[in-house]
């Protein structure tokens, strides 16, 4: 048999037909779906007569539009066009019987941060998701990404997507992590690397020690930002750190079972001859805490540097380069570490589990964030939340004056409420630093929980190790 | 699905590289529950003015350029969210194909299903298209997808590349989902196999 990589395996798994040009029908072991890209797919299957193919198969979960503030399940504290799509996930969930989380459920919170919570994501599974990040499921070892609205129909019709397969890239990340360095840091690192257009046509496995040194939760974060590398996917193939999270979650497998998908899942790697068609190697030390400075998340450099010139870049970037200064309000040759902030953004599928709310407490504890400051923090689910207050995490949060909010997707996209003002510069520790992204006129800069932290605390960009 | 066989129309240049989706179409305008309407919205923050007003200099604002029918985009066109609010707003402006270097992969496929055609051409390629695009109002932008070629208002052609299932839905407008049920024994077959091979999915 010829080598495979994980992506290989995982592909051939899930053929169901294959046609001679090499386009595939391939079967869909989990579709994730929220209120904002899904009620035209479901229209759509009203209005041809269809149903949903396996609603045992099919989990729903309101994240993007959903206020973050208290009393929120009463739906006139909505927004009346928030509350139109809650209103109509809480249907097409009853409508179709697909399971569902409404606000009101605790285990409510970000789409990708409920499914590997619940168990719903499993090594070895193709899960899809009408959101780019869905990538995030990669960490577990399946085959996960974002699909749009029409293809999230297809599924729910048919349980399948028609794909072509991608090409295959190992991003492997050696040695070690220095102190303060995080999976967030390494990721920005990549796409800096890479660009956000290098990984367009790719799936990426990210592999070696710093990679597997990572808890499942930095995994995550990882696989993540997959999608703004360009790669269609993100995976890291499934080891005793996986399997130890997944055990005992309400949806994994128990029992006879649970050896069984073991079993299946311990072949869940590359091959040590599998072919690559494209190989980036980073070397763990090398890694610093790394920040945006631009409105592309390729704009990342290591905090002791200094902002750019515009011509310091090539061909079409050049003119993209100055468009970021412009709209950023940035000066070449200022230091990262000098670019006040006046917002802090903690949360998001990328940063919204425990582990990055354990990492801003230890940086918070017994500080003030600076005067003047808006600083939030939006656990990525209902029980990320209620773990932190157990904790103890909240009382530091809100000691050191953060706002202490519900789960939801919040100040990532800024769908909600939850928005900068024009002008406004934040420190999120979200995905996307584009244009009017977090509010128009909105100006964001990406880091990590404890970078972002840090920043909440002197009032500018800084360098976490300095607190530490 | 709309048909897409062959349009002569007015080609925008927008040169930018990295275009983003949260450019395309903001996020405030993803509240809705239908496809329809987006076209006023489209690329709404380079548009128009905090006042609601139309920023003369914005390309599609230009009176040369109200109608087109193109875009000649920079490199890594429509990266970003997955929302299909992005080619519903573009076809509901009246864009009916994108020219670039290159796409984001969720964006290209959403296209597909939308009657848009995005066209992958080499760098040399885009930038005589730029150049043409840049003509405005006079000069008309041939794209053919039968033939796979794009020509510019001067006759100089350039043939693309395109998947060949693709091609065949957007020429005859099929319906992916219709595609796909006519595989249902397939889909039944795999779900009774996969149910033996891992029981715990």
């Amino acid at each position: 048999m010829s080598p495979k990589t994980l992506y290989d395996k995982i592909w051939d798994a899930h053929v169901v037909h294959e046609d001679t040009d090499g386009t595939c029908l391939l079967y869909i072991d989990r579709h994730l779906v929220h209120e904002v890209t899904s009620p035209q797919a479901f229209e759509g299957l009203r209005m041809a007569g269809r149903t949903v193919r396996a609603p045992d198969k099919t989990i729903a979960v309101p994240d993007h539009n959903v206020p973050t503030t208290a009393g929120r399940d009463d739906p006139d504290q909505m927004p009346e066009d928030s509350r139109i799509q809650v209103a109509a996930l809480d249907k097409n969930a009853k409508d179709f019987g697909i399971h569902y989380y409404p606000v009101s459920d605790i285990r409510q919170g970000i789409v990708h941060i409920v499914g590997p919570e619940q168990g719903w994501t499993l090594p070895g599974m193709t899960v899809v998701c009408g959101d780019s990040h869905t990538a995030t499921h990669g960490a577990f070892g399946a085959l996960a990404h974002g699909i749009g609205t029409s293809e999230v129909e297809h599924v729910l019709a048919t349980q399948t997507l028609i794909q072509k397969k991608s090409k295959n890239m190992k991003v492997e990340i050696t040695g070690k992590l220095m102190p303060g360095v995080t999976a967030k840091d390494i990721v920005l690192r990549i796409i800096a690397e890479t660009g956000t257009a290098g990984g367009t046509g790719y799936v990426i496995e990210y592999c070696g020690e710093a990679i597997r040194n990572l808890s499942m939760e930095g995994r995550m974060t990882v696989c993540n930002m997959a999608i703004e590398g360009g790669a269609r996917a993100g995976l890291i193939a499934p080891d005793q750190t996986t399997y130890d999270y997944v055990m005992g979650r309400p949806h994994a497998p128990k029992g006879a079972q649970w050896e069984a998908a073991l079993n299946w899942w311990k072949t869940l790697y590359s091959d040590d001859d599998a072919a690559w068609d494209k190989v980036l190697t980073i070397a763990g030390e090398s890694i610093e805490p790394t920040v945006t400075w631009g409105t592309s998340p390729e704009d990342a450099l290591p905090i002791s540097a200094l902002v750019p010139s515009a011509d310091s870049f090539q061909g079409g970037k050049v003119a993209a380069a100055q468009r970021s200064l412009d709209y950023m309000d940035l000066k070449p040759g200022t230091p990262l570490k000098e670019i006040a902030i006046d917002t802090v953004f903690i949360g998001s599928c990328t940063n919204g589990r425990i582990e990055d709310l354990r990492a801003a407490a230890e940086i918070l504890k017994g500080r003030k964030i600076k005067e003047g400051m808006r600083a939030m923090i939006v656990p990525g689910s209902g029980l990320v939340r209620a773990q932190a207050e157990e904790e103890g995490l909240a009382d530091i949060f809100k000691e050191a004056g953060f706002e202490w909010r519900l789960a939801g997707c919040s100040m990532c996209l800024a769908m909600n409420p939850d928005q900068l003002k024009p002008g406004e510069r934040c420190a999120a520790t979200s995905n996307r630093n584009f244009e009017g992204r977090q509010g128009r006129g909105g100006r964001t800069h990406l880091m990590s929980p404890a970078m972002a932290a840090a920043a909440a605390v002197t009032g500018h960009i800084t360098d976490v190790r300095e607190l530490v | 699905m709309d048909k897409f066989e062959k349009l002569t129309g007015i080609a925008a240049p927008m040169p930018l590289v990295n275009i983003d989706t949260d450019m395309i179409i903001p996020k405030q305008f993803l509240k809705t529950i239908k496809r329809s309407g987006l076209g006023v919205h489209l690329f709404d923050e380079m548009r128009f003015d905090d006042n609601g007003d139309e920023i003369p200099d914005f390309i599609l604002n230009k009176p040369q350029y109200r109608e087109a029918q193109v875009i000649v985009a920079g490199d890594n066109f429509g990266c970003g969210s997955s929302r299909e609010h992005a080619p519903w707003a573009l076809k509901d402006f009246g864009i009916k194909a994108v020219v670039s270097t290159s796409f984001a992969d969720i964006f290209y496929n959403n296209c597909f299903k939308n009657g848009i055609l995005p066209i992958t051409l080499p760098r040399e390629a885009v930038d005589v298209l730029m150049k043409d695009a840049e003509k405005g109002s006079n000069a008309r932008m041939i794209v053919d997808l039968e033939a796979q070629t794009v020509t510019s208002s001067d006759g100089e052609s350039f043939a693309f590349e395109i998947d060949p299932f693709k091609k065949h839905c957007l020429l005859n407008g099929l319906d992916d989902i219709g595609l796909s049920m006519e595989k249902v024994s397939s889909i039944d077959t795999f779900e009774v196999q996969a149910a033996q091979a891992r029981p715990w999915v």
